[in-house]
């Protein structure tokens, strides 16, 4: 059997990719892309600690994770789509309104 | 080498190719389809780890909902390109700042690993038992977790109302 810390490493590569992916990408889908890899990448750690220490409590909290990742989208896609009609463009430097 | 470490090491690689992929494609329609491949490695990650429960919902409800979701807006929005003349001319990873910002991270990454993996005495073996059973996993989530199973549905009402008023058109009442 493949030892826990493969896993580990491999969903740290992966969280690595989605973080670099949010702060480099300039293009709104992208970067929710981008959060998805992470939460899948925390996925992949929750189950290997589940596996290892021998309860379902890993798989469980991945399946709540999963659910809050479907909330994340349907909402992050429903605000992407309000600023797209607003003004044509996917790049989240076109909203600084707020910034101060 | 085992044929379980090589099933790891071919679906870690195609994780990974697929995960930089998708940060590296212009348009989103490649990168939502680069997503799914890369969903479709986990789950055969999770089928090694004893969790084919998680490995089936990670298949139906990430790469069959919330990626074909993606997809869906993607297509709609019909705008496949960042939109400046910049980011036609420069690959978005290529930039001097991204450049920068990405060695630093890959260096703090790095960094740690090595510092995890030459600290731990143990490779980290798995026990022998797994959890494997979905007749397990749905006793714990209907008895011990039964609580926060139903706030997960009410998470989900609101993140529908939430959506369907965010994208609703302006002056319909």
């Amino acid at each position: 059997m493949v030892p826990l810390n493969y896993y580990l490493v491999l969903s740290a590569i992966l969280f690595a990719i989605g973080t670099a992916g949010v702060f480099v990408r300039r293009n709104l889908i992208t970067i929710l892309l981008s959060v998805e890899i992470m939460l899948n990448a925390v996925n992949l750690t929750f189950v290997a600690f589940g596996r290892a220490l021998g309860s379902a409590d890993g798989q469980i909290i991945v399946f709540f994770v999963m659910t809050v990742a479907a909330a994340e989208a349907a909402v992050g896609l429903a605000i992407v789509i309000g600023l797209f009609r607003h003004r044509e463009s996917l790049n989240p430097d076109s909203w600084t309104a707020l910034k101060w | 080498m085992a044929p379980e470490t090589l099933t790891f090491y071919a679906f870690g690689a195609i994780a990974v190719a697929a995960s930089l992929l998708v940060i590296a494609q212009r348009n989103p329609i490649y990168s939502v389809l680069l997503l799914i491949a890369s969903f479709g490695a986990l789950s055969g990650l999770y089928v090694l780890l004893d969790a084919p429960f998680v490995a089936v919902i990670q298949i139906i409800v990430y790469a069959g909902a919330i990626m074909v979701l993606f997809l869906f807006v993607v297509m709609l929005l019909n705008a496949p390109h960042e939109d400046t003349d910049y980011d036609e001319r420069v690959h978005p990873l290529l930039r001097p700042g991204p450049m920068r910002l990405g060695a630093l991270l890959a260096l703090v990454l790095a960094a740690e690993l090595w510092w995890a993996l030459t600290r731990s005495g143990d490779s980290g073996r798995f026990p022998a038992g797994a959890v494997a059973s979905v007749r397990a996993i749905g006793q714990s989530l209907f008895t011990e977790y039964a609580f926060p199973f139903e706030v997960t549905s009410i998470l989900i009402l609101v993140a529908m109302v939430g959506a369907v008023l965010l994208a609703r058109r302006e002056g319909h009442g």
